[in-house]
């Protein structure tokens, strides 16, 4: 007789898979009706189509919008990534007080509402005179992937032993090379793995967009935007199945990489 | 004193972290070319005694020289010495041959010269054909030697090792002792090396500091540390002894004696002690000084015990004995130098000769 501790548990099995379909089914219909071969989103499907898709890629604006929302993604992944290696360097490795209380910091973007943030740099930046840009949506992003970026490196500083770094020291090697041959390698997967959920985040996020954007619109700015003209509608949906794709992808590559980075070293 | 002699020089060194006193006004000398060990208890001090040869740790007060540099402020990597860190810290995304060449980088070396010194550090460690491995296809006791190689072919003026045979299982340990000292022998270099192993300290070293609460205790040879400790807290720490409380008797001639609990009026040379009629000692005899017999032996000086208990362990076994007018019992160590194998019969209650020499007292100093 085992004990409870590993005893497989029905009614939990099947709470756990009704929970995957609540979550994922919705999500299920964007891609389902994308393909679709008509502007009504209702059942019975129509025939197959891949004309929305088609429609996509002729269209300019798209792909404007593409490219802001990729410039954005690259400059604000590499920011937050480069911030981040400093914030979890100096939190693992430096001895500070008030350390617990930093740390809470960085991370409290996580819980304060997004909107807080975007009213907020909204009356700041126009306080301040500054015009609306994807500069100014790229700040607002920051804010948001940092703390992101500082959970996905922390555990890879804490998970090495500190003497490696000082062995290195101890061969003759300063603070630059040390950081370039040891501490840079060994949280390399970390960092890979940041960049790609902080250019995921990004190029995801809407809110602060809403806010921030200036003339030029972010891909979910102007998604929000096609959302008036309900012929539009499934060439959005098109572009939706898109995003998701890509987001899946690259948030399961950071898991990976992530991960396959914790098992080398261990 | 000649340069050699204090190679490495600490001269009142305190090291404190906030309030914690972690070295307490430490001064001694190391000389050159020799195997030097650190030796206490956790939290003694002799850990960060050791980063603070290596740099990683400053004296708070005090200096330490290095063949007559000093110290204070050079930063690690730039003094002229290398450790072996307790978890040997082998870079594990680099392969064998790239963690033992690690510190060469600012050699300017041709790939051939720098290979060659690769392949004679394997030779050394006896590892060779090891340089493709990974990091992490390596045994503990490899790595100990990699982590050894890559402080070695610096050329270090000192090598500093921590508890470096701590994580290997006993067998492995012993036989790596062997190979250290003989490897030390080989390359000359001065080690300095931390262990809280009074055994291993002993076997690897020509000179031991015995430390304690932030403080050096006494520094000598094995032998002298073994057979001629300072203080209780030496003697205790190394090996077994038995303390006896005592006094000092003159008489008129210059005659000298000690009158100790249980073992009755030792008479001692006048050039050993020091002291005035009627002063209070310490004195201390290891369990092997003691002889045991049935009957009274016809010569020397001898007391009568009863056997409390007695443990056989193989070449020898230990025996503790009551003595009248002592509160704590007496350990006497006998080799099993015949098939006994009714040694350990001797039954409890028996009562037992004991005999010793004069010579194998210890006087300690009252602390």
């Amino acid at each position: 007789m085992s004990s409870y501790i590993n005893r497989p548990n029905r009614p939990l099995q099947l709470y756990a898979v009704l929970f995957l379909i609540v979550l994922y089914v919705p999500v299920l219909f964007i891609p389902l009706f994308s393909f679709n071969d008509s502007i009504y989103v209702r059942f019975p499907l129509q025939s197959f189509t891949v004309k929305w898709y088609g429609e996509l890629w002729t269209r300019e604006p798209v792909w404007n919008a593409l490219w802001n929302s990729v410039k954005v993604g690259l400059v604000v992944s590499v920011i937050s990534t480069v911030l981040g290696v400093m914030a979890a360097r100096a939190i693992t490795r430096t001895r500070m007080r008030g350390k617990g209380a930093l740390v809470t910091f960085i991370m409290m973007p996580l819980v304060i509402p997004g909107i807080i943030f975007g009213v907020a740099l909204l009356v700041l930046l126009s306080r301040m005179g500054v015009p609306l840009s994807l500069y100014t949506v790229g700040l607002g992003h920051l804010i948001i992937c940092l703390p992101f970026a500082v959970a996905t490196l922390l555990p890879r500083f804490e998970g090495f032993d500190p003497s490696i770094e000082e062995a290195s020291a101890d061969l003759g090697e300063n603070g630059w090379w040390t950081f370039w041959r040891v501490t840079f390698p060994m949280v390399m997967p970390g960092i890979v793995a940041s960049l790609l959920l902080t250019f995921t985040i990004s190029f995801d996020e809407f809110i602060m967009a809403f806010f921030l954007t200036g003339t030029d619109p972010t891909l979910p700015m102007y998604i929000w935007g096609q959302l008036r003209f309900p012929k539009e509608f499934p060439s959005v949906l098109a572009m939706a199945a898109l995003i998701l794709f890509v987001s899946f992808a690259l948030v399961f590559l950071a898991q990976w990489v992530g991960r396959k980075g914790l098992e080398d070293q261990a | 004193m000649t340069p050699a002699d204090r190679f490495i020089s600490i001269r009142n060194v305190s090291k404190s972290f906030g309030a914690f006193r972690a070295i307490d006004e430490i001064s001694m000398d190391i000389r050159q070319g020799e195997f030097f060990s650190l030796l206490g208890a956790s939290g003694c001090g002799k850990t960060t005694l050791l980063r603070m040869l290596a740099g990683f740790e400053s004296p708070t007060t005090g200096e330490i020289f290095i063949d007559d540099q000093p110290m204070s402020d050079v930063p690690p990597h730039h003094r002229p010495v290398n450790m072996v860190f307790q978890s040997y810290a082998i870079f594990p995304h680099l392969n064998v041959r790239d963690n033992i060449a690690y510190g060469l980088r600012k050699q300017k070396l041709t790939p051939a010269r720098r290979a060659e010194m690769v392949e004679d550090m394997l030779d050394l460690i006896k590892l060779p054909g090891y340089g493709n491995r990974k990091a992490n296809e390596l045994s503990g006791g490899q790595r100990q030697r990699i982590a050894l190689a890559r402080a070695l072919i610096l050329r270090p003026k000192v090598l500093l090792l921590d508890e470096p045979l701590g994580a290997l299982d006993k067998q492995l340990r012993e036989q790596m002792q062997l190979e250290l000292r003989a490897l030390q022998r080989q390359v000359g270099i001065t080690f300095v090396f931390v262990t809280h192993d009074q055994e291993e300290a002993l076997t690897l070293s020509d000179r031991i500091a015995v430390m304690s609460g932030g403080r050096v205790l006494q520094v000598d040879t094995p032998a002298a540390l073994y057979e001629a400790p300072r203080t209780r807290e030496v003697a205790s720490f190394i090996g077994t002894m038995n303390f006896f409380r005592g006094i000092v008797r003159r008489n008129g001639s210059g005659m000298a004696a000690i009158e100790a609990e249980g073992l009755g009026t030792i008479p001692m040379p006048t050039a050993r002690l020091t002291k005035p009629e009627g002063a209070p000692v310490q004195i201390g005899l290891r369990p092997e000084k003691f002889s045991l017999s049935p009957v009274r032996p016809d010569i020397g000086l001898a007391v009568e015990g009863r056997l409390r208990t007695a443990a056989y362990m193989g070449e020898r076994s230990q025996y503790y004995l009551s003595l009248p007018g002592k509160a704590e019992p007496v350990a006497v160590s006998a080799p099993n130098t015949h098939r006994q194998r009714d040694a350990q019969d001797v039954p409890e209650g028996q009562v037992l000769w004991l005999s010793w020499a004069p010579e194998a007292i210890v006087i300690l100093d009252t602390d």
